[in-house]
């Protein structure tokens, strides 16, 4: 891992207390690491705090992918995609997409040979990133692969009884996946 | 033999003619008025680089409205893409955003099919490879990127991949009748399910308390006298047609519409626009705008005319300038007319032809003496202008809007499957009228001739995951 590569701090901006001023220096694998922690702990707080507690615990209302027709939550993996889809529209250079070594949507299969090989490794060991570097077209990428866990009855309950899921023994505290956050070097 | 002199003033004139026709196709060119000036508008068309697709025709000469700036480039066009067609993408839960295409894992299948703009599969000016939907690429485009599909659906296995866009399949941008959900959910319904849900309007209902509406100018009390001046009053009907419209009824008066102000003065507009309608009706108007009718208007040309389609016309309004009162008729707003006869009134293809005959007119005349409830016949409006639940953006208040973009839902016509068909037909068999375009044709005379299979494969699929799903069962219980 060559983390003296640095980067300018424009994705300051994004709220992250990493950079005091517009000239400090701040290194691929920190940048990727805040930003994964603002993913997660959002994550984490919609999963738990809305999805579970609503649908799970209180029954309320169900989370469907089919959340407009079946006027229903978002599911978490949604409202994560839409959120990656509105970075990309802001065109921050950053980009991030859930993916799994079992996804539903096979379209969320690792593609790259990095990504392949950085979600086998979190699968193996959750509690540590992989980190990498590669180059996609004609842009060399600094890529983070976090282990995406999981983290409440919701996400096991869903995935393992899906139709089109290829797993259907997850447990809680398992990765299901992995967050790939992709930042272009210079 | 030409003398010096015949050779000169031959020389002159070949000079001033350059000059006027150089000068011609220049300003033809660069006044940005040229598109509705009679006498310019010639030089752009022979300034055209090729015809225009069938949804933009009515606008090429506006070339300001595609073509912002000169030389901008294909960011520049797509910023004009998006001004037009983007809020209707984003209704339509694109299937293929701009952000699929960006996401670097995405970048060695964008080197193949680069669609993060849409000019890359929709490419004005090419008539000659311009497909159905304004598309320019070759009809097997899906391959570049789904070529292994047949491994995660075996029963798509030796499907061509100019097939993937058949009616009933999939769509590039618009699958909302079409995922496997979906069509999971309506397996086995009947081709008439007996029942009409099309929408009731409800504007009166809720415009007191809808973002937007002037409570203030028009409180919701009937009105019974009209407070035009009298001097004014030309048409005799005009009084009893506007008492018996929803107008009086919600305290619309005729200076609603008719006065205006400037600079502090008051004054009398003897045919208000689509603008004054706009008032109230905004969505509407900016439906209307979004549509063949309107689309010149919003581009600041003249009002289309009949005259101007290509589509089969009736010679005898060739000229009739399209506006809200073209259809809806000043002072009566009859929404029954509109419905049906301003359609039939213009239109004179062969599926306008057909609706007398067809199973819907003759709903439409038994809803129209009183046989079926509203709702219960089907016009033309019920399935090009549909009605749907609106919200303004943020807002609380529900109406139901008559969409007034008729091609909004036209192409591909599987965007009619839900707001439309789907109100009184089963899924299945709407789908398959759709893809019979003789029936089309007929205006749905008869009944489908072959059925789509994507129903089927869903089911079978179903099928087939329930019973691997028992085997297991059966395996852990042993």
């Amino acid at each position: 891992m060559k983390t003296g590569k640095t980067m300018k701090a424009a994705w300051a901006a994004a709220g992250l207390a990493l950079a005091s001023s517009a000239s400090a220096q701040v290194s691929y694998k920190d940048m990727a690491d805040a930003l994964h922690a603002v993913m997660e702990s959002d994550r984490t707080v919609y999963t738990r705090m809305v999805v579970n507690r609503l649908q799970n615990e209180e029954k309320v209302i169900k989370a469907s992918e089919h959340f407009k027709d079946d006027k229903a939550l978002p599911l978490p993996a949604q409202m994560f995609r839409f959120g990656a889809e509105m970075v990309a529209q802001k065109k921050m250079g950053f980009s991030y997409s859930l993916q799994s070594l079992w996804p539903i949507n096979k379209q969320n299969m690792p593609k790259t040979a990095l990504e392949k090989k950085g979600l086998d490794a979190v699968a193996k060991d959750p509690a540590k990133p992989f980190y990498g570097e590669e180059t996609l077209g004609k842009t060399k990428y600094f890529t983070a692969i976090y282990a995406d866990k999981a983290i409440a009855p919701a996400c096991v309950t869903c995935h393992n009884e899906h139709k089109d899921t290829p797993k259907k023994d997850f447990k809680i505290g398992q990765a299901m996946g992995g967050v790939v956050l992709r930042i272009p070097m210079k | 033999m030409a003398t010096p002199k015949s050779r000169r003033i031959f020389w002159i004139w070949w000079g001033i003619l350059t000059v006027t026709v150089a000068g011609y196709l220049s300003a033809g060119l660069l006044l940005k008025s040229a598109a509705g000036n009679p006498w310019l508008s010639p030089a752009r068309s022979m300034l055209l680089p090729g015809k225009t697709s069938h949804g933009h025709y009515q606008i090429e000469l506006a070339c300001e409205s595609c073509h912002a700036k000169p030389f901008a480039g294909r960011e520049a066009l797509q910023e004009a893409c998006v001004r037009c067609h983007g809020q209707e993408l984003k209704d339509a839960v694109d299937k293929h955003p701009q952000s699929k295409f960006t996401d670097p894992r995405n970048a060695e299948l964008a080197e193949k099919l680069d669609a993060t703009l849409c000019v890359t599969c929709h490419v004005e000016h090419r008539p000659e490879i311009t497909r159905p939907m304004g598309v320019t690429l070759a009809g097997d485009f899906c391959f570049h990127c789904h070529q292994d599909i047949a491994k995660d659906r075996p029963s798509h296995k030796g499907m061509g991949f100019d097939t993937c866009n058949s009616a009933g399949c999939h769509k590039f941008h618009d699958n909302r009748a079409l995922y496997e959900d979906f069509l999971a959910k309506h397996i086995g319904e009947p081709a008439v399910l007996g029942r009409t849900t099309l929408p009731k309007r409800n504007f009166r209902d809720v415009a007191a308390d809808f973002p937007g509406y002037p409570a203030d100018r028009f409180p919701l009390k009937p009105q019974t006298v009209p407070d035009a001046p009298v001097e004014l009053m030309k048409s005799k009907d005009a009084a009893a047609d506007w008492l018996a419209t929803a107008h009086a009824r919600s305290g619309v008066n005729c200076s609603g519409c008719h006065e205006a102000e400037t600079a502090g003065k008051q004054f009398w507009v003897r045919k208000p626009d689509h603008k004054v309608c706009a008032t109230c009706h905004e969505p509407e108007a900016k439906g209307f705008l979004a549509g063949k009718h309107g689309m010149r208007l919003a581009e600041g040309l003249s009002p289309m005319t009949p005259g101007q389609a290509r589509q089969p016309m009736h010679s005898k309004v060739r000229g009739t300038e399209l506006s809200c009162t073209s259809c809806h008729g000043a002072h009566r707003f009859d929404t029954k007319k509109a419905a049906v006869e301003a359609c039939t009134g213009c239109h004179r293809d062969g599926h306008t032809a057909a609706y007398e005959k067809s199973p819907h007119y003759a709903l439409w005349k038994k809803e129209l003496a009183g046989e079926l409830p509203p709702g219960g016949g089907v016009s033309c409006a019920s399935c090009h202008l549909p009605r749907d639940e609106y919200r303004e953006p943020g807002g609380s208040v529900k109406r139901v809007l008559v969409q007034h973009n008729q091609n909004d839902n036209l192409r591909p016509s599987e965007k009619m499957l839900r707001p439309v068909c789907m109100s009184c037909h089963g899924l299945g068999f709407a789908t398959d009228a759709l893809a019979d375009a003789k029936l089309v044709a007929d205006n749905f005379l008869g009944k489908p001739r072959a059925s789509i299979k994507s129903l089927d494969m869903v089911a079978d699929r179903l099928k087939e995951i329930e019973e691997g799903r028992r085997q297991k069962n059966v395996g852990a219980k042993k």
